[in-house]
């Protein structure tokens, strides 16, 4: 330890001597030369100087104080530490100026006395700054050691406090987060994921990520595992199921992401796991209400075409590939429902939705509900025909037994319409509409039973169908025409009327026979104007010869349909048909079937009558074939009896004559006459028939015998020139 | 997520040199320890003469400061300010006007904490520990918003900062985001280290080289380089200057060594 010093410093510099100010003055200026640049200080050139000198002046005082004291040189040492003159070649240079240029600036001669007072100062000076420096030194290291606790404080508080914050958000997170190390082993997991599986984190650390794995994950799930594991990918997303401690399955949206340490190899892994398992049911119950119906449960016609797709789509490239299916319809469900009501008739369908799910079970079957009463069952990877065969056998045995419901014991019956085939070259819409057309047929065919589809009949049923679309056209442009076969008086030959027979010139089929057209033209409803359209022609015929041939002219018989004699309009019609073309009512003649004037109420006979009365004629055509209420008969407004042509054909030679027929026109004859009609016979063919009719006094005789149905022109030339 | 600094590691590592210690003990400050002063020495081996350039550079922070106050500029916005040691801007402007207002940003925690102790009683200044580069994160920390009125103009220092921002940075990006919310009439005072087209000796290189692979990556700039960072300010009088060339307060500051010395400064004001 150095001397202890005193430090007090003389108070006032205007004890120096002048000259001494000024000496002082110049050594401060040299002084500040010598140091500046040896230490920062901050402060100008200008103010280092000035600094220096009160501390020369300082120090002169001391040098001349009584008592002499070295506290000032100390102080002078401490101040210049101070200033920050810490750089130590600023102690060195001032206490070397001081030795040398101090004394001799101020004037003073060098005596012992000076230079001893001078060095004890110089000591001082040293021993000030050194302890000053010292202290500064100290205190910095101090102060920035200190700092650097505050900063580490800091530093870990921030830390701390980000920790909590991410600590937090794990433990709070309402997404499931769990942490694996790179080998797969579970370190922690958080309270969402342990609540979302049912294990705790001390069992789910017992656990590898591979034990997670479930037998429905895809394969995706686990080959971007293996990727991610080696480093080939930084994160993944999957949907993956996981099972849960109870037993029951979580859905979730999984994402994986690897973390990696500071040199970029992997090191842990991180999974975020969100249960979407009621998303996932519920999708999956919207799903299943989308292709289900409601009220039978069973599959919807949205599912049942979904997976008429997958068969097509399995079976393409496939040959060989069959399928079939049946197209069921309950036979007179609208009674049901109508009469029971919707309740029950609901009822009945979810029995029957029943019945068929329980008759057609298995792999490869189908059974849906298509709307209304109407069933479909399709039956994949069929062998044959019979195999489709067997299922609708199978439906309808099992459709026999009653059904009761509320108190009532329903019998139903269905109808089938079947179509089973190849795969390859049909498609799922061509088997639906054919199954659909053959549902038709076998309703049509007399319901409660199944039909297969035919190709042969779907081409008649199309041909009729493009038959009657298209006959409204062809009535206006004239694609009917009318041929008249004579009628011929047995007696003596003569033609007496002829019938209209009308004809369908079709640009593409050829001639039509009525026999192709009429019965069509029946169910669309155009018979009657096309009916109206023959009566109009044959009239205007009849007319025609009534001019050329006067008293010799044959009358014209005409067709009436059922639905033109029910027309109400008919009466009307046939008058202004009749007054136009000039035609006396008497020679037109009206042909109804039996059952069309038999089966007829008061009303349509009322028409009849007043043709009748009118003087229009009116023949039964195909008399025998149907049923007569012969009683009835004598009180319609009847004149002729039409026997049909299949009794001819006992007639047709003496050798071959069948004894019942013959009896039967001989007996149709008598029983015409005995009403007072006259008797027309169909179908002659033969003399030999001609002859026996005309025996068995027969009136009029029609057919291939006499002539065929011709051309107006033909007649003509028949009557003009005879048979 | 929480955004976390770069620099919020917990990683106060004695070891490792820090620039602001560094040049503390170049200005003859024993806020430092050994590691720092280990470059030091090695880097004073190279390039005896940096010493007293770091002398030089505070000497100009110190005439900078002083002009700023004569230009009446009241605020101070430090940049890289390092260790608050002797003649730190604050003491520089207070003993003008104690009401003037100082901010001192360093990424460096120890230097920030030392500041922070030695501003404790002091209203008008404050330290910020951030990353210069994150503009927008000192231009809104809490000591910027509550210290600095930016109504009035502002003296932004970087001093013997931009040296250390490599232009993949983009120190003129940085730059025009700090200079944005100031209003016109605010300056920006640069220091940097730098030479001009092949001055660069073998011994500075080599002390560049010390520095930047064992302190900081430095990046020294010719005075063409240094103007063009100053974009579209106005610089003032002398222009991009050696730093003993500007503002000299005395004949006796500048030498012959002067019109070769390794570092440049300017001062420009915000049209």
């Amino acid at each position: 330890m150095t001397e202890r010093v005193d430090q007090r410093v003389p108070s006032s510099r205007s004890e120096l001597d002048p000259a001494l100010v000024a000496g002082a003055e110049a050594f401060a200026r040299t002084w500040a030369t010598a140091v500046i640049g040896s230490s920062y200080v901050p402060m100008t050139r200008a103010e280092v100087a000035e600094h220096l000198q009160s501390l020369t002046e300082v120090l002169v005082s001391a040098l001349f104080a009584n008592p002499f004291r070295t506290a000032p040189g100390y102080e002078i040492g401490s101040r210049l530490v101070e200033a920050h003159f810490t750089g130590t070649d600023t102690l060195g240079r001032t206490v070397q100026l001081l030795g040398d240029d101090l004394l001799t600036e101020l004037g003073i001669g060098v005596d012992n006395r000076m230079s001893s007072r001078l060095a004890a100062l110089q000591g001082a000076l040293a021993a000030g700054y050194a302890r000053a420096l010292r202290e500064r030194t100290l205190a910095e290291q101090e102060a920035i050691r200190a700092a650097v606790l505050d900063a580490r404080d800091q530093a870990e508080a921030a830390l701390r406090a980000s920790e909590a914050r991410f600590r937090a958000m794990f433990t709070e997170a309402a997404i499931g987060i769990g942490i694996a190390d790179i080998e797969g082993r579970i370190l922690d997991v958080n309270q969402a994921l342990q609540d979302m599986l049912g294990f705790s984190v001390e069992e789910m650390r017992q656990y590898n990520i591979r034990d997670l794995m479930h037998p429905e994950d895809s394969g995706n799930v686990w080959r971007l595992y293996d990727q991610l594991i080696a480093g080939d990918c930084d994160h993944y997303r999957a949907e993956k199921r996981f099972h849960r401690a109870d037993g029951e399955q979580v859905w979730t949206h999984l994402t994986l992401s690897l973390v990696r340490d500071d040199h970029g190899e992997p090191q842990y892994q991180v999974a975020m796991i969100e249960d979407v398992t009621d998303r996932h049911l519920l999708q999956n119950r919207l799903r299943y209400q989308a292709l289900h119906d409601p009220l039978t449960g069973l599959p919807n016609r949205a599912l049942f075409l979904e997976r008429l797709g997958r068969v097509f789509a399995a079976a393409a490239g496939v040959p060989g590939r069959r399928a079939g299916l049946c197209y069921l319809d309950l036979d007179g469900f609208k009674v049901i429902n109508d009469s029971l009501g919707h309740d029950i008739g609901d009822q009945l369908l979810v029995e029957v939705g029943r019945r068929l799910d329980h008759s057609v079970s298995g792999d490869g079957k189908l059974v849906a509900r298509m709307g209304g009463d109407e069933f479909v069952i399709l039956v994949e990877g069929s062998e044959s025909t019979q195999d489709i065969v067997n299922v609708a056998d199978r439906v309808l045995h099992e459709l026999e037994a009653p059904i009761k419901i509320g108190g009532h014991e329903l019998t139903v019956s269905a109808s089938i319409g079947i179509v089973e085939r190849p795969l390859e070259g049909t498609t799922a819409a061509d088997l639906m509409r054919d199954a659909d057309i053959t549902l038709y047929w076998a309703k049509a065919d007399g319901k409660s039973r199944w039909a297969l589809y035919n190709p042969e009949r779907n081409a008649r049923e199309v041909a009729r169908f493009t038959l009657s679309a298209t006959m409204p056209a062809a009535l206006e442009r004239d694609e009917f025409y009318v041929d008249y076969q004579p009628l011929v008086r047995l007696a003596d030959s003569r033609i007496t009327g002829v019938e209209a027979l009308v004809r369908w010139q079709h640009p593409e089929f050829g001639r039509l026979a009525p026999d192709r057209f009429i019965e069509l033209a029946e169910e669309t409803g155009l018979i009657v104007p096309l009916g109206r359209w023959v009566l109009r022609k044959a009239c205007q015929e009849g007319r025609r010869w009534l001019e050329e041939f006067g008293d010799s002219a044959p009358f014209v018989s005409v067709n009436l349909a059922v639905r033109q004699s029910r027309d109400p309009e008919l009466v009307r019609d046939v008058k202004r048909i009749l007054d136009e073309c000039g035609l006396p009512p008497h020679h037109l003649q009206l042909e109804l079937t039996e059952s069309a004037i038999m089966g007829t109420a008061d009303e349509p006979l009322e028409a009849l009558r007043a043709l009748s009365d009118m003087g229009v004629r009116i023949a039964i055509d195909d008399f025998g074939t149907g049923y007569s209420n012969l009683a009835y008969l004598k009180h319609l407004p009847v004149h002729e009896l039409k026997i049909a042509g299949s009794f001819m054909e006992g007639l047709r030679a003496a050798d071959e004559e069948d004894a019942v027929d013959a009896q039967i026109v001989s007996t149709l004859v008598q029983l015409a006459h005995a009403l007072g009609l006259g008797v027309t016979a169909e179908g002659v063919e033969t003399p030999s028939q001609a002859k026996r009719l005309h025996r068995i006094g027969c009136d009029t005789g029609q057919g291939w015998f006499f002539a065929r149905p011709g051309r107006p022109e033909d007649v003509d030339h028949l009557l003009r020139g005879g048979l | 997520m929480v955004e976390r600094p770069g620099w919020a590691s917990g990683d106060i590592d004695l070891e490792r040199p820090s620039v602001a210690r560094i040049y503390d003990y170049f200005l003859g400050g024993a806020h430092n320890f050994a590691a720092d002063r280990a470059v030091a020495n090695r880097t004073l081996e190279a390039m005896p003469e940096l010493r007293g350039v770091v002398l030089t550079n505070r000497a100009l922070l110190r005439r900078m400061v002083r002009h700023l106050l004569d230009l009446g500029v009241r605020q101070f916005l430090d940049l890289g300010s390092g260790i608050p040691t002797a003649g730190n801007v604050h003491e520089i402007a207070h003993r003008v006007d104690p009401a003037a207002k100082v901010v001192y940003v360093d990424v460096d925690a120890v230097a920030v904490a030392h500041g922070r102790s030695l501003l404790l009683e002091e209203p008008n200044a404050v330290a910020l520990r951030a990353d210069v580069r994150e503009t927008k994160t000192v231009l809104e920390s809490a000591e910027v918003r509550s210290v600095l009125d930016f109504d009035q103009p502002v003296a932004m220092l970087m001093i013997a900062l931009l040296h250390f921002v490599p232009d993949s940075d983009e120190p003129c990006r940085i730059i025009s985001e700090y200079l944005d919310p100031l209003v016109p009439g605010s300056y920006l005072g640069i220091s940097h280290s730098g030479f001009e087209e092949g001055e660069e000796g073998e011994g500075a290189a080599e002390a560049r080289r010390t520095y930047s692979s064992q302190v900081a990556q430095m990046t020294h700039r010719t005075t063409g380089e240094i103007t063009s960072l100053f974009g579209d300010l106005e610089v003032l009088d002398p222009g991009v200057v050696r730093m003993p060339y500007w503002h000299p307060e005395s004949p006796d500051d500048v030498d012959e060594a002067s019109a070769r010395f390794p570092g440049f400064a300017a001062l420009a004001r915000k049209r």
